[in-house]
């Protein structure tokens, strides 16, 4: 493994342009353009949310805009006996787990029916996680219950730069280190955590590195191109498939828009320090590279646009046009079998 | 005297403490340039510094244990969680640490730090950031744990949270933060920490409550006399210690009870005030004493919120109940 203070490992430059030989997956065309397209519609998707939380059909949501790379890159080489732990900005990733749109849509919506996966691939990923850096001791207890069941399958988890600054954190980095446990944590490091930068999060050089206090290897890997952070992550999860344990894997990035709908970046950022990382965003960089070395068609592209808006489109109809859940519906999930005085309480609430 | 809203009168509150003592520093997440993410502490960075008001990273635990050593040695921090919902590690730094460095040192150290979190339901916020776990913190002995419920209250309560010698939890109704505006002077006077607020004067009942929830209880005292019931409202404003001499009184004037709390029922802090009741005040009692509460449920998300948050009519049911009481 590359030494995690130096080298970002970094397939595409920003105009697309190979800097060394690709993986092999990485010259199949059709790859290549699964992997497009699901950033493409994971940029649809985050237009259309930001969209409904402005005309109040949707509550609080935080945009992967220009971080689309790191969950596509990572869920496009799990599989099925793999569990997915994600912070609350992977929707790309969620999405090629399988998790529909229109879950999304209503989990954002404020309602809990959008975390019971239909999926048969997403059935035990688990929910979005909230609390920052909480996920990660989840992730190890999931690789642990993987390996005492004798599952091949991985725990990856994804987070945030700022959740690297959490006990959580370390402290299940150094549990996987010690057990030897097959999970692999991703971080996106976006470079600010709300308002706050990178720079101010850690006086460490790179997040990777923090693995090195855990025993574990870290990777530091251009979070804007998709190659790389596949061919990391399929490295990390065969590593740890194979035995040996886990890897932190450090993806770098810009967060393009606001925290979330509710965050006003302009506050404490320049637009100035944000264009020149339109450059180097993910989607771009890899259309480029389709158009030099693969022919990819004016055609192809606005078809795949079309296509993309319109399943969209599609799934929030059909969110919108979801009724909530019943009121009851709050107490029916609290245990196996409701206790009687939580049924008393339920009676208190109309059932329709 | 300026009409301000529960988030301004925070922020005159930390200013006025910041601008009386070079101790007072504030930290937490995005407190620096982005003014809180409710903007509590706005315009303070440029005002105070860099270096009295701190951005930290991403890090509950280490907030909390921090204010903790910076106030064992002579500095009066503020330290803000950004939402009560992140809370919970924090706690073991307030149980395990703040609250008992007087007792433990037999008063050789302590511990004069404030924490401010945005606690409670009813604005549609993501989960995780509605909830009303202020029973979990009053449990904890050795702490004051205070909720204000109007901007003048926020105000006055603050700064009295801030020059008092042991640690508080000071737990801010989000739902209140700009919901309404109130002349607020500031004029650096406190109020008083351990004590009620009597807002309203009755007969019939006592209605008693605290943070957000007064509005509700407001609304039903109202509708209440329009019926010909009288309500005593009184705001707890202090949790722990609150003013048990007030309730009492009060409840052995009009012999009956109606607490009101957003958080869950079991083992909420209405529980502490039924009981105080029962066994002091029993033989005045002319009805059981009722609680409207949240319900022992996770907090719903956005779409079924209205749903647990108690309401008016829930309220209004309870009182009728009391006050029919054969
Ligand atoms: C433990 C915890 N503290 C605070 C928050 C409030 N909050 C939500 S996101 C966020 C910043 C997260 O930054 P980062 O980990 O870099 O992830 P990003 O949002 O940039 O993807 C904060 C402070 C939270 N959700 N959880
Ligand atoms: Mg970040």
């Amino acid at each position: 493994m590359p030494d995690p203070n130096v080298e970002m490992i970094r397939y595409l430059d920003a105009d697309g342009t190979p800097v060394q030989d690709l993986p092999d997956f990485a010259r199949q065309r059709d790859t290549l353009v699964d992997l497009y397209a699901a950033m493409v519609r994971t940029r649809a998707f985050d237009a259309k949310a930001v969209a409904l939380q402005r005309t109040g059909r949707l509550g609080t949501y935080g945009s992967s805009l220009g971080q689309e790379a790191i969950g596509i890159g990572v869920a496009s080489v799990m599989l099925a006996e793999d569990v997915f732990i994600p912070s609350f900005r992977e929707h790309g990733a969620q999405m090629m787990r399988g998790v529909s749109m229109e879950e999304l849509f209503l989990y954002w919506g404020g309602d809990e029916r959008g975390n019971d996966f239909a999926a048969p691939l997403a059935r035990r990923d688990f929910p979005v996680c909230v609390p920052v850096g909480s996920q990660f001791p989840q992730a190890a207890g999931v690789a642990l219950a993987l390996v005492q069941k004798g599952a091949r399958g991985v725990a990856v988890a994804v987070a945030g730069d700022g959740a690297t600054s959490k006990g959580d954190f370390y402290e299940a980095m150094n549990m996987v280190g010690v057990w030897q446990l097959p999970a692999v944590f991703v971080i996106n490091n976006n470079q600010w955590a709300i308002s706050l930068r990178r720079q101010d999060q850690t006086a460490a050089e790179t997040l990777a590195q923090k693995s090195v206090a855990a025993g574990i290897p870290g990777v530091v890997v251009d979070g804007n191109d998709v190659i790389a952070v596949r061919q990391v992550t399929a490295q990390a999860l065969s590593r740890a498939r194979a035995g040996p344990g886990g890897t932190l894997i450090e993806c770098v990035t810009y967060r393009l828009g606001d925290h979330t709908t509710s965050d006003d970046a302009s506050r404490y950022r320049e637009d100035e320090e944000v264009s020149p990382h339109w450059r180097q965003e993910p989607v771009l960089r890899l259309r480029n590279h389709l158009v030099a070395a693969h022919g990819w068609s004016k055609d192809e592209e606005e078809a795949l646009l079309r296509e993309s808006n319109d399943s969209v489109d599609k799934a929030a109809e059909v969110y919108l046009a979801t009724q909530p859940d019943r009121p009851r519906a709050m107490f029916e999930h609290m245990f196996a079998q409701m206790p009687t005085e939580l049924a008393q309480q339920a009676g208190d609430v109309a059932d329709d | 005297m300026t009409e301000m809203t529960m988030i301004e009168a925070i922020r005159t509150a930390l200013a006025r403490a910041m601008d009386d003592d070079p101790d007072v520093i504030l930290m937490g997440e995005d407190v620096g340039i982005n003014g809180g993410v409710f903007r509590a502490t706005d315009g303070l960075i440029q005002r105070f510094g860099a270096s009295r008001v701190r951005d930290t990273p991403l890090s509950e635990t280490a907030i909390a244990g921090v204010a903790v050593g910076a106030a064992v040695q002579g500095l009066r921090p503020v330290a803000e969680i950004q939402f009560m919902g992140f809370l919970y590690p924090a706690i073991d730094q307030l149980a395990n640490h703040a609250a008992r460095f007087r007792n433990r040192t037999r008063g050789r150290l302590t511990c004069p730090m404030v924490l401010r979190a945005p606690y409670g339901g009813g604005i549609g916020a993501p989960e995780h950031h509605s909830e009303s776990m202020e029973a979990m913190l009053a449990h904890i002995p050795g702490l004051r744990v205070v909720s204000p419920s109007s901007p003048a209250k926020a105000y006055g309560l603050l700064l009295a949270a801030i020059r008092d010698p042991d640690p508080v939890v000071f737990l801010e109704p989000k739902r209140l933060y700009r919901a309404g505006s109130e002349t607020v002077t500031d004029d650096g006077a406190a109020l008083p920490l351990d004590t009620a607020f009597r807002l309203r004067e009755g007969a019939d009942l006592t209605i008693v409550g605290w943070g957000a929830m007064l509005s509700e209880v407001n609304e039903a005292a109202d509708q209440l006399a329009g019926e010909g019931i009288s309500a005593e409202v009184i705001d707890l404003a202090t949790l722990k210690p609150y003013d048990r001499a007030m309730v009492r009184a009060s409840v052995e004037k009009t012999g009956r009870c109606v607490i009101v709390h957003e958080a869950p029922l079991t083992a909420g802090f209405g529980a502490e005030i039924a009981a105080d009741l029962a066994e002091h005040s029993l033989t005045s009692l002319l009805a059981p004493v009722h609680r409207v509460t949240g319900y022992d449920t996770v907090m719903p998300y956005p779409r079924l919120e209205a749903h647990y948050m108690p309401s008016t009519e829930r309220i209004l049911k309870a009182a009728r109940a009391v006050m029919e009481f054969q």
